[in-house]
């Protein structure tokens, strides 16, 4: 048996299972009630439900799905700046496919490429500077979204564009990081969380010491966990374990990527091109220092300095993907889940991304 | 010979003729019906099958096969999971301003080798050529006729507990084709199942008795494609996820891009529902033969009367949750 198979193996499945059933009604019967756990991650949010189990521990453990979609917590306002972009003349706007079909207050960069705009879904932001060397005549704009998982990819894109001393290429950034948006989720307690499952990608850049606040200076435990069904139910049986002994630690269970202090080659990348920006989040307003902006010396790759995109306030509307994202609310208790909003015609991101909570609810557990 | 399309050779003069001689006609080999513009059939049987589909997958070339095999096999194995046996297919050809001679030679050959490998005649075709921009490289239409087997297929004899069987691994030419493109960054050798399968479909059909129903899991993959067999014919049907066969290369490029290897295409699979009584034999059957040496049970027909036509998978965690069809994800363009 390889790995990977060791990680969905269905007896070890059943096994932490029973494990984590077990220690959370040890828990619930000292304090009284369920463990309440955010998996920070879309990616983990998207794991629990289609391997059944959210489902299956709803009555043991309280999941909420945290910030970690990262086309989820974009901004209304940056959205429709995105698209806007696409009517920049002689442009080519390149972009994970993942945007393409996200609503803007009135069009979507789907539906500004069936218009004829020059819009490129691209798996490599590496693969947007080929497009910039390819055509010099046009300016190629790359869309920057991503936790820390995918800043160190458009810094690579900026080290090859300035390599080839390309002129056409820029990045408009609308880059988030995790331990600011944690902050803000802990300091304005309108959730609260026993424990963090925390995100296994970020995390093989950040490493488990960047994790630390969680624990000196919130007293809150957090475990790095995996995706596979063995990994999420190993993380939480830690978790849970943890609280269950009044201990408060942060534990890393994706030992195998996931190293104390990180990638620094890829911090490096990051602290190279990139410093502290102030960054829009969706349902959360401006957070302080919690994005990265290209510095000052790199600012002719900065599609914000160069390009005038002036963005109307977006109008309201009834989607409630803020709350969503705040773990405040599950998707079936926002009005439009699966009536005006589905994948197919979505209103609002959580319901478009492949991590966010509402396609997760669509996808894997709705009945109707 | 010029060696790139132009649009000239879609006017219908000399260029196209000299293209239909040295391109199509050489490898097709059908000079007698190529006369005409329609193809006469010596016919004697009332039950003609025929079916069309039209393929635009990008990259052309793929690992494990390229457009021209992909028409072929894909329009045979409609007529097959129909219950029939391929017996002509055409072949139209809308081709961009520019196309390499070169490449299209390499993809006709390609079809006229799988057309032999099947057994089915080309008979008749079309090309037309468009400007630059107009199209992408080539697109093929391909419409068969067939013959339905002497083993006629049970669809409304479908009742609770039928067994439903998979001929092999799910998600390989979805995966293929992703990484051809390289534009993922994957690092895999994963090439195509691309096949024809009629032949292994009539040796399955004519050595048991009680197949219901068959499919070719393609584009939205294993469950869009039961999905859909679940609501045609109003049974509800529960798969267990550990026993659909997904190799670990779709597995781990799942992983990486998001995706469901339920949902991913397969170009050389086939599902049967068969009756639970011959199973055991109809899987004796189908690993016999090299197409389906990895078959799998994968569920079981859950209910027929009343049914509201579902489709349920239940995980290894013993949860049950539903299938949909392919909804929402960004999928790339792959069959």
């Amino acid at each position: 048996m390889n790995k990977l198979d060791l990680f969905s193996d269905h007896h070890l499945v059943r096994q932490s299972l029973a494990a984590v059933i077990e220690i959370a009604e040890a828990f619930k019967l000292e304090k009284g009630r369920m463990p309440v756990l955010m998996e920070v991650c879309g990616s983990h949010t998207m794991a629990f439900a289609r391997s059944g189990i959210k489902q299956r521990l709803m009555d043991h453990v309280k999941l909420i799905a945290g910030p970690g979609c990262p086309v989820c917590v974009t901004d209304q306002k940056s959205i429709d700046a995105m698209i806007q972009l696409a009517d920049e003349p002689d442009t080519i706007l390149c972009t994970f496919g993942d945007m393409m079909r996200v609503p803007g207050s009135a069009s979507t960069l789907m539906k500004a490429k069936t218009e004829g705009k020059d819009i490129r879904v691209v798996y490599s932001p590496l693969e947007s500077v080929k497009i910039a060397q390819q055509h010099p005549d046009k300016e190629v704009i790359f869309l920057g979204i991503g936790f820390e998982t995918t800043i160190p990819i458009l810094a690579l894109a900026i080290r090859e564009a300035e390599k080839m001393e390309l002129h056409n290429f820029t990045i408009w950034m609308t880059t988030k990081l995790v331990e600011p948006v944690l902050r803000e989720l802990l300091d304005a307690g309108e959730v609260k969380v026993d424990g963090f499952l925390l995100p296994g990608h970020v995390s093989v850049v950040l490493g488990k010491t960047s994790y630390d606040f969680l624990m000196k200076e919130y007293q809150v435990p957090g475990v790095i966990s995996g995706f596979e069904p063995v990994q999420l139910l190993t993380g939480m049986y830690k978790l849970i374990d943890l609280l269950h002994n009044q201990k408060v630690d942060i534990l890393n269970d994706y030992t195998h990527v996931v190293k104390e202090h990180g990638n620094a080659v890829a911090r490096e990348l990051l602290h190279t091109y990139f410093e502290f920006g102030d960054e829009a989040w969706r349902g959360m307003n401006v957070i302080p220092k919690s994005g990265l902006v290209l510095k000052d010396q790199y600012a002719r790759f900065d599609a914000k300095k160069k390009f005038n995109v002036a963005v109307k306030e977006p109008r309201k509307v009834k989607c409630r993907c803020g709350e969503i994202i705040r773990g405040l609310i599950n998707p079936e208790e926002c009005v439009l889940f699966n009536k005006g909003c589905t994948p197919v015609h979505p209103i609002g991101p959580c319901m478009v991304s492949s991590e966010g909570t509402c396609a997760a609810h669509y996808q894997y557990m709705r009945e109707e | 010979m010029a060696q790139r399309i132009s649009m000239a050779h879609g006017e219908g003069g000399e260029l196209t003729h000299e293209l239909i001689k040295n391109v199509f006609m050489k490898y097709f080999h059908n000079q007698t019906h190529a006369r005409l513009d329609a193809a006469i059939l010596p016919w004697n049987s009332n039950e003609i099958v025929m079916t069309t589909d039209s393929y635009v997958v990008k990259p052309i070339f793929f690992p494990g096969g390229d457009i021209g095999k992909l028409a072929i096999t894909g329009t045979v194995n409609d007529l097959a999971v129909s219950g029939a046996k391929p017996v002509a297919i055409t072949a139209g050809f809308i081709i961009e301003e520019g196309f390499s001679i070169r490449d299209l030679k390499e993809i006709v050959k390609s079809m006229a080798l799988e057309a032999e490998h099947a057994g089915v005649q080309i008979i008749a075709g079309d090309t037309k050529v468009v400007e630059r921009g107009s199209a992408d490289g080539v697109f093929i239409n391909t419409t068969g006729i067939g013959q339905l087997f002497e083993q006629r297929l049970e669809p409304d004899a479908i009742t609770e507990g039928d067994t439903v069987i998979i001929s092999g691994p799910v998600g390989e030419h979805g995966v293929a084709i992703m990484s051809a493109r390289k534009e993922l960054g994957l690092i895999t050798d994963m090439t195509s199942d691309c096949a024809s399968l009629h032949h292994f479909i009539e040796e399955v059909v004519t050595n048991v008795k009680g197949v219901r129903v068959m499919r070719d899991p393609t584009r939205g993959g294993l469950a869009t494609t039961l999905v859909e067999l679940c609501e045609d014919f109003r049974f509800d049907l529960e798969l267990e996820e550990s026993w659909i066969p997904v190799p670990d290369a779709v597995h781990g490029a799942c992983d990486i891009l998001g995706f469901d290897p339920l949902y991913l295409a397969n170009e050389g699979k086939v599902v049967f529902i068969v009756e639970a009584e011959q199973a055991k034999k109809m899987m004796e059957v189908i690993k016999s033969h090299p197409l389906g040496a990895s078959a799998q049970v994968i569920g079981r027909v859950k209910s027929c009367d009343n049914a509201s036509g579902k489709l349920y998978l239940k995980t290894p965690i013993g949860t049950t949750r539903r299938l949909f069809r392919l909804s929402g994800m960004l999928l790339p363009r792959i069959c």
